[in-house]
């Protein structure tokens, strides 16, 4: 099947939302979301604790509720949406290739292109963790989503690595759920996550922050059974001898995210090493003509009120594209 | 309990075990394979080199010489028939000082004696010419073209998957750990109280093939386990090198080697160390330093930063400097496949052969079956044009359903996976046979997803899903 769009937007997160809504009010007509879940607003779905919203909204919601409020203002309108489908590729003359298992592959020529598929999480092999290869190792993320959305425990006795925003909200909410979180431990002399989450997440619980520390080992043979942590240098490197041993079932990674780069990738897009994401030749515009990026996609962003702030220059920018071209 | 009876009981999943039961399945003798984990390939076969060598470096005369060129063709032979993963892009051994230029000058004339076909030596300028990321120290380099890397894990799981297919009982988490004799026939007993008859065991467990001997009387080798550890690298780095590039061999292994993998990843290592516990198959940061410090001597570029993951294997030594293949002195009906080490993966199919064509040698009158099929398929959506896609989907809407976004793995074949002969049941199972989790994201998506199609699949609670088998659980009981 093939479709032509004035504005196609891969991702349908709030950079996505915010970048549709903004090009429809700047009279572009014919507007497409593409999104991969069955549900429209992206990783806050499963970011059900408040602290969203207060710059946009001028009140705290949960992420779930500032989705909806997007979701709500898209109902109102005629963008269309393409959900329960992948977006496998997208080719330099802006003509996106997805697949679903109602309409099989389809084609969709764009005049612009919005890039707004988030983030993913980095993975224990990129940190090159020593050790064994148990189960019980979860991007925080991963463990945010089995115990949120689909209601598993990944474990009860758990160490995290690193102190990302994700990892602090995971360390209470998995306290919440009855798990006994043994530490926080962050590589850096002081944790990259917000003050206030640090406070809500592990002060008032109760749970230590150990800084200027790293995992060195991972034992257990079959499922996790402990992690050995070692403090670092001022090069990050382990200190010998500063080895401690703490047992545990489950290990959460939160040590960064990195830019979607697959479908970027694949129209030849231009990647910035520093934030690894799409070079942002100003007003969010790519390398290639007409394709633009926004939210995670294109750097990644400590709160979504920023995301949606900068999405909508996004939108505009395409429309603009649009209307001059 | 009813226990079951065979005429050969083979011991162990790996290439070695897996080859010798499909190369059964052609009789119409009963033949079991008994693995003591959840899966096929999860020994040496697991995680090697994956490359099928051409055959210029065993000792000529020798049983692995002979086993490694007739494997090589074999490979060559059957790798579409039955879906078999496998590029044929050729070996580079390359020079980097005097001693290598002598070096690669005996392998070629060993690999001349082997019977390995196409062998060239090239000069520093036709190395580079072809393979422009190799150090300038480079002097010159034997070229084999008949080696080329495969799927190591296929290599044994499509054998299992036809032996299967063919009539031969896979039984699984069946570790074999005690051996009675009631007259006939062999009791061979699991370590959870199965037992199975069997008149020949083949004995292919790998590392552990010296306990399983003993288990019979046969005391006449001890397997040393040594460790190489390797680091895969991001597909981005995929062109850095066209052939596999090793370095001459040394005392303990092959060197350390760079070679494109099967699927267009870069692939780092093997470090050798011997080990004292034959299942520590840890990384540390030292043998990843020393991977990568060896593999610069090869490509000066190769880089730590685009490591996308890290593995580590054992290997079997048998210190017999060649395959330990044949009846067991101390009881007729053992059969030992053992000591399997490099260039054990290549060498599977010729092994299998040979432990057949040894059976028929001693007596054992076997019979082909009229009907064996040989052929396997695996369904590789990424593989089908847009027309076969959309037939399909049309089909079962299940593979229009993408579960994994690096790797574009669907629903569908996620499902065949676990449905399909010698099935994947557990995380690494599935991962293994399509692919998804092994991408940059390592499963952090699409695990969740996964681990609710193997629940449904095989109708066990989700607590019940484990990530290899025993006691590896993803999620607590509810
Ligand atoms: C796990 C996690 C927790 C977070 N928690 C907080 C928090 O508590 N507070 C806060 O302020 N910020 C939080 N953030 C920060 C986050 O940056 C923003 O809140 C925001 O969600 C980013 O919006 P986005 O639209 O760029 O990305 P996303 O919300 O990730 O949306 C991207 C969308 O694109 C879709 N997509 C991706 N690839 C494809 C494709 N090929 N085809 C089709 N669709 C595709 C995805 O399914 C997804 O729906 C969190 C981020 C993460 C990753
Ligand atoms: C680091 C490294 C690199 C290598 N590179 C290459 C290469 O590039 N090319 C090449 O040709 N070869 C290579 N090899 C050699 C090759 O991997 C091995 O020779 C081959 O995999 C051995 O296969 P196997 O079936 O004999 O043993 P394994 O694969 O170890 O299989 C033995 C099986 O027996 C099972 N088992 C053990 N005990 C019991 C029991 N009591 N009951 C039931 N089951 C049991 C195990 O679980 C296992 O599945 C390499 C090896 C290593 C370690």
């Amino acid at each position: 099947m093939t479709m032509n769009v004035d504005v196609a937007v891969i991702g349908g997160g709030p950079a996505g939302l915010a970048a549709a809504l903004e090009c429809r009010k700047n009279g572009i007509e014919n507007i497409l979301i593409i999104e991969r879940d069955k549900q429209l607003g992206g990783i806050l779905n499963q970011c059900i604790h408040p602290g969203f919203g207060l710059h946009v909204f001028g009140e705290e919601l949960t992420g779930p509720e500032y989705a909806q409020r997007y979701i709500n203002m898209l109902a109102e309108t005629d963008i269309k949406t393409l959900t329960d489908t992948m977006v496998l590729s997208l080719s330099p003359d802006k003509v996106i290739r997805a697949v679903n298992s109602e309409l099989g592959i389809v084609e969709i020529s764009a005049k612009a292109v919005i890039l707004s598929m988030g983030c993913r999480e980095r993975t224990r092999g990129m940190l090159r963790i020593s050790g064994t290869r148990p189960s019980g190792i979860y991007t925080a993320g991963t463990a945010q989503r089995l115990v949120n959305i689909e209601g598993y425990m990944p474990g009860k006795n758990v160490v995290i690595l690193g102190s990302g925003d994700i990892g602090l909200i995971m360390a209470r909410r998995m306290t919440l759920e009855g798990a006994k979180v043994k530490g926080v431990y962050e590589i850096m002399p002081k944790s990259g996550g917000l003050r206030r989450n640090i406070v809500q997440c592990l002060d008032d619980f109760g749970i230590p922050l150990h800084l200027s520390k790293t995992a060195v080992e991972i034992h257990g043979r079959e499922r996790v059974e402990g992690i050995t942590v070692a403090s670092v240098d001022e090069n990050l490197a382990p200190i010998a001898g500063t080895e401690e041993y703490i047992e545990c079932d489950t290990v959460l990674l939160s040590v960064g995210l990195i830019p979607e780069n697959e479908v970027s990738r694949s129209a030849g897009i231009e990647i910035d090493p520093k934030t690894r994401g799409p070079v942002n030749n100003g007003n969010f515009s790519t390398s290639v003509p007409g394709v633009f990026a926004c939210g995670n996609v294109l750097k990644v962003y400590d709160l979504v009120d920023n995301v949606t702030k900068d999405s909508v220059l996004a939108g505009k920018a395409a429309a603009d594209y649009i209307k001059n071209n | 309990m009813e226990i079951k009876t065979y005429d050969f009981a083979v011991v162990g999943a790996g290439v070695s075990g897996a080859w010798t039961a499909y190369e059964l399945s052609k009789y119409t003798a009963k033949t079991c394979l008994l693995e003591k984990e959840n899966d096929v390939a999860m020994g040496a076969t697991k995680a090697n080199s994956a490359i099928i060598h051409a055959g210029y470096d065993p000792v000529p005369g020798s049983l692995m010489a002979k086993l490694n060129v007739r494997g090589n063709a074999l490979v060559r032979e059957l790798h579409e028939k039955m879906d078999i993963p496998f590029r044929q892009i050729g070996s580079y051994v390359i020079a980097l000082n005097d001693e290598g230029e002598e070096k690669i000058k005996e392998l070629y004339e060993r690999g001349i004696k082997n019977g390995v076909e196409g062998l060239k030596l090239l000069s520093k300028e036709e190395t580079l010419a072809e393979e422009p990321n190799l150090s300038d120290d480079v002097r010159g380099a034997l070229l084999a073209p008949t080696a080329g890397v495969c799927s190591a894990f296929e290599m044994s799981c499509a054998p299992a998957e036809v032996a299967e297919n063919n009539g031969v009982d896979l039984i699984r988490n069946f570790a074999v750990s005690k051996v009675s004799d009631d007259g006939d026939y062999k009791l061979v007993e699991a370590a959870d109280g199965r037992v199975v008859r069997a008149r020949v065991v083949i004995n292919a467990a790998g590392v552990h093939a010296d306990e399983v001997a003993k288990l019979f009387g046969d005391d006449s080798f001890k397997i040393i386990p040594r460790r190489g550890e390797y680091s895969i690298l991001d597909n981005n780095c995929g062109g850095l090198v066209k052939h596999v590039i090793f370095q001459p061999p040394v005392k303990f292994g092959k060197g350390i080697l760079v070679s494109p993998t099967v699927d267009g990843n870069i692939l780092v290592g093997p470090t050798a160390d011997n080990i004292d516990d034959k299942d520590d198959k840890i990384t540390t940061g030292a043998g990843q330093k020393v991977a990568f410090d060896g593999a610069r001597k090869s490509v000066p570029t190769v880089s730590e930063r685009d490591v996308i993951t890290s593995f580590s294997g054992i290997r079997p030594i048998g210190g017999k400097e060649d395959f330990i293949l044949g009846f067991s002195d101390a009881d007729k009906s053992l059969f030992n496949v053992s000591g399997i080490e490099s260039p054990g993966l290549t060498a599977g199919p010729a092994v299998g052969e040979y432990v057949v064509e040894q059976l028929i040698k001693n007596g054992y009158a076997l019979e082909k079956k009229a009907d064996f099929d040989g052929n396997r398929k695996v369904f590789r959506f990424n593989e089908l044009s847009d027309e076969e896609k959309n037939e399909y989907i049309k089909k079962n809407p299940l593979y229009g359903r993408i579960i994994c976004r690096c790797e574009t793995v669907t629903e569908g074949e996620i499902v065949d996976a676990v449905r399909r002969g010698a099935g994947a049941r557990d995380m690494d199972g599935v991962k293994r046979r399509v692919r998804a989790g092994m991408g940059r994201c390592q499963g952090g998506f699409c695990g969740p997803k996964v681990m609710e199609i193997i629940s449904r699949e095989l109708n066990i609670p989700m607590s019940e899903v484990t990530k290899f088998g025993g006691g590896s659980w993803m999620v607590e009981k509810d």
